[in-house]
This record gives C-alpha cells, structure tokens and sequence, in this order.
C-alpha cells in the first residue's frame, strides 16, 4: 500500500452520552478511492466530520498529509479546509444562490479574480459535470441528480487534494447513479485526488473502491480491498456484503423480551 | 420534594449553559463586524430584507396607535378642559414607551422570526456546514450582517414609529376634534425635551434592538436541525424577544424617567 494521506489512530467521540467511536484506526491511502461502509448511525457522516474539523474527538489522533486536524487553531484549520473538498448528502447548496453563484461562491469569498476568470473556472467545473446549461437555474429547480452534480463542482472548485462524499449514491436514478459513480472515478483519476466515499451501497461502492473499511458499534469492523471482502470469511462481513438480515449484525434495536414488552400493556409509560 | 430540587436545578444549570453559548456566539458574531464593513453589500442586502421590508408594519401600527392614544387622551383631559395638553400626552407616550416598546415586539415578529427560520433552515439543510467546509466562517458571513442590519434598523424603525404616531395624533386631535393646533404643538415643544425623551427613548430602542436580534440569529443558529426544532426556535425566537423586551424596558423605565 503506499503511504497513508490519512490516518486515524484510537479515535474516541462520543454525542451526549453516546459513544459513537471507541477507539477506531485506519488509514486512507493517497490517490485511491476509499469507501468508508457501515449501517446506517454507525457514525460515517460523523467521522467525515471529524476529519474536516467540525467536530472534535475525545481521544486519539487525526492527521491529513501528516497535519494534526484536532490541533489547529481556527486559522490553520481553515487553511487546510480550502484542500478539502466535501460533498454533503443533501447538496447543501445555497439556496439564495443560481447555481452559477453557488459554484462561484468559494472563488469569491477567498480570492480576488477578476470576473471573467471566475466566469472561466466556473464553466470549467459545470462542464465536467454536464451541467453548463443549467448555470442560471436556481437549486430549487434542479432534480436531486442535478443538484448533487452541481454540488460536486463546487466543491471541487478550489481544486481540492482529498475529496469527501457523503453517501453519493444514495436516492438517485441509475442513471444519474451511473453518471457519479463514473464522475468520481474520473475526477480521482484527472485530478490526481485522494478519494473518501461514504456509502452503504455494497454494489457500486465496491465498484469503484480500491480500499474499504467497515465500520460497526464505533469500531473498524474489517478493511480491505474489495475482493478481500468478498471472500471474507468472517460472519460479519458475509451478512453485511451479502446484505443478510440475521447474522451478528442485529436488526433490532436493543430491546427488552417481546412478548414481556406486549403484556405490560397500558401500564408501562412507553 | 427531593425530585422537584432536581428538577429545578437541571433548569437552572440548562438555563445557565444557554446563556453562555449564547455570550459565546455573540463574542463571534461581534468578531465579525469588521469583514461585514469591508462588505457593504452583504450589509445593505439585509438592511432591505430586515428593516425595509418591516416598514409597512411599522408604519401601520404607528398611525393606528397615534390615532387611538389622541382619540382617548382627549376624552379624559376635555374633562379636565387640559385637551391643550394633548400635544405633550401623545408625544411623551409614543416617544418614552410605545415607540420603542410596539416596535420591538413588531420588529421580533415580522423580522426576527424570519431571522431565525431563514438561519434555523440553512442550518437544518447543511447549508451552514457546508460554509464552514469551504473555509467560510458562517457567523461572520451569514450571522454578522443579520445582526447588524437587525441593529441599525430598529432604533431607525423606532424613530419613525415615534414621528408618525404623533403625526396621526395630531390630525385626530387638531383636525378632526378640534384642540388648538398652536397649543397642540407648542406645549409639546415646551414640555418633551430632546436631550432626555428622545434620547432616552433611542436609547431604549437600541437596546430592545441588540436584545431581540440577538435572541433571533441565536436562536436560529442554535435549532436542532430538523424541521420541528426550526419551528421550535422560531416560536421560542418571538417569545423571548417579547419577554426580555417587556422586562428589560421595566427596568429601562425605571433608571431613565424616575427621578
Ligand atoms: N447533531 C447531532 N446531535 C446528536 N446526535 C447526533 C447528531 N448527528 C448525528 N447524531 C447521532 O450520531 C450517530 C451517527 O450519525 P451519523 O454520523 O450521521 O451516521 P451515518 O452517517 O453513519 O448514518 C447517529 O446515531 C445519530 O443519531
Ligand atoms: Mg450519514
């Protein structure tokens, strides 16, 4: 494997009184695409977070190209923000925005380019995504594949090393589906990025994939390549690759005994 | 007994932790003014969607409430035969305490509850996190400009409720009842002095102004980002404006104008 972009040791987090790591280490190797998988709450989103500096850990160690994310100062984060690239599950565009101005948006409010040179980078990205016709709709005229392109070109806007997506996959068409899985196939390879998709898409991600970690109950579960995967012969990973609803991997949340649960009736307050 | 203890001290501990990330935040949004100067545009964007868009409200209100305080200060004072005193009632009433007090519990329902669902919403859709991924400090770019424009336009909104109110007055009571127009005017001069009503009553004003802007873009910023925890904040947003606005003129009242 060659070396590590970054790399996670030990890390703790918790919500409230959730914990949702207990001491999780990995590592994303540099210029591949690695898929981060897990059922859903196990914390994917969050750990994306974590490695943007969002969010704090309790414990253990973050670093991005050798940068310790937890110890920044607010300057020194922002900074290393502008080399990350994060798409939100939603899009999270700004709604006030046309999609041109939302693309522009970081290029605005970070450098001073004159405005046919924002107008070139813009029409730049948009292209890669197929969507320099729709520069003058506003996001709540774009169809949820549409919006999700346009947020990819902005935030690779600023010309990113890591990129960050937070399950692309997830409530589109196939073919909208197909278009991103290849886009981010593509922009990995053309751009020379450090890819980290979140998913619990088995069949796609681990179509695109070089390396994949499994996340369950705030620990690394399994990581390997796909095809170590596949082969695993480990329970857990069988049922969750297989998308197996009994195994280890409970379908129910914790919960007192059925049929006690029923018979107390009216009496018990939930 | 022991259950109630708890109860009221896990309030008081809530209520003191709110208050301070609520001082928190307002030390960041104050850190921001000076990118916020630097960018008159984003400044003047809120000043219209803020202050401008309120002005109908406002001026409604004011002519209204002008109108009615006229209408029953010169009912009782004609008793009296002091209707010439009528001037210096409608004035020192709109300019010490309904100005200020109407227009800020206006102001917190039209504009601050937009406020705090336009930045609950940006919260709630990621908006907000997805600044903060492209290295831009949403409270200096979102949070600060709503602040100051919710700054600036009420004390403005407050003078012209005050002007009106007065002006709507003296129709009702000089044109249409009849009070002399000269002692209408004259005994106001003589009576509300500028140096202390007024600018008292600015004074008030800009402090209902920091209070209420502040629980709003706070409030917003603060919603649990669902659509239930914006409809939460904005409730709580209009609420406590009204209530610290209520509280804090009592004691604004108290330290200005009692002698
Ligand atoms: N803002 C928040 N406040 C409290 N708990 C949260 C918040 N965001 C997420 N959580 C909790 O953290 C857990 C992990 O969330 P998340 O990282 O979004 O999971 P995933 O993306 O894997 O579905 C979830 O159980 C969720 O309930
Ligand atoms: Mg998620």
């Amino acid at each position: 494997m060659s070396e590590s972009f970054i790399s996670i040791r030990d890390l703790h987090f918790s919500r409230g009184k959730r914990q949702i790591f207990s001491g999780v280490s990995l590592d994303i190797p540099a210029g591949k695409i690695t898929a981060i998988m897990g059922p859903s709450g196990t914390g994917k989103t969050t750990l994306l977070r974590l490695v943007g500096g969002q969010l704090k850990p309790s414990q253990g160690s973050l670093s991005v190209q050798g940068l310790q994310i937890p110890e920044l100062n607010r300057k020194q984060l922002y900074q290393a923000r502008k080399r990350m690239g994060m798409l939100f599950q939603s899009g999270a565009l700004l709604t006030d925005l046309s999609v041109f101005e939302n693309i522009a948006f970081p290029i605005r409010e970070h450098f001073d380019f004159p405005e046919s040179m924002i107008r070139d980078i813009v029409l730049m990205k948009l292209e890669l995504v197929g969507l320099r016709g729709a520069r003058g709709l506003m996001p709540a005229e774009l169809s949820g594949g549409m919006a999700r392109r346009v947020a990819l070109a902005r935030a690779i806007v600023l010309d990113p090393v890591l990129m960050m997506y937070d399950e692309p996959f997830t409530g589109l068409d196939p073919v909208t589906l197909g278009t991103i899985v290849s886009l981010i196939r593509e922009l990995n390879e053309s751009l020379g990025l450090t890819s980290v998709v979140v998913s619990h898409d088995i069949h796609e991600t681990f179509s695109i994939a070089d390396h994949v970690c499994i996340l369950a109950e705030g620990k690394v579960a399994a990581a390997g390549s796909p095809e170590e995967l596949l082969n695993s012969d480990s329970a857990f990973v069988q049922q969750f690759v297989q998308g197996k609803p009994d195994g280890p991997m409970p379908f129910h949340y914790p919960a007192p005994d059925f049929s006690q649960d029923l018979m107390q009736g009216a009496d018990s307050q939930c | 007994m022991l259950d109630t203890l708890q109860r009221i001290g896990a309030f008081t501990l809530d209520t003191l932790s709110s208050l301070g990330r609520a001082s928190l935040f307002l030390v960041q949004v104050i850190a921001g003014i000076k990118s916020t100067l630097l960018r008159p545009r984003l400044l003047l964007r809120e000043l219209y969607s803020v202050g401008v868009l309120s002005l109908l409200i406002i001026i409604f209100s004011a002519i209204f409430v002008g109108m009615v305080l006229s209408l029953l200060g010169y009912v009782t004072l004609v008793d009296f035969g002091a209707e010439s005193s009528l001037g210096v009632l409608v004035s020192l009433s709109l300019i010490r305490e309904l100005g200020p007090v109407l227009s800020a519990l206006l102001f917190s329902g039209r504009a601050g509850s937009a406020l705090t669902a336009e930045i609950g919403l940006m919260k709630a859709t990621e908006q907000l996190a997805s600044m903060e991924m492209m290295a831009v400090d949403p409270i200096h770019r979102i949070v600060t400009p709503r602040f100051l424009a919710g700054c600036i336009s009420l004390p403005l909104l407050s003078v012209i409720f005050m002007s009106l109110g007065i002006y709507a007055g003296y129709l009702v009571g000089s044109v249409w009842l009849g009070v002399d127009e000269g002692s209408f005017w004259s005994q106001m001069q003589s009576k509300v002095e500028f140096g202390y009503d007024v600018i008292n009553g600015v004074i008030k004003s800009m402090v209902f102004a920091f209070v209420v802007t502040w629980i709003a873009v706070f409030q917003g910023y603060n919603a649990m980002p669902t659509s239930e925890g914006v409809s939460r904040a904005t409730t709580n947003s209009v609420v406590y404006s009204a209530l610290a606005v209520l509280a804090l003129d009592f004691i604004l009242t108290a330290i200005m104008f009692v002698k």
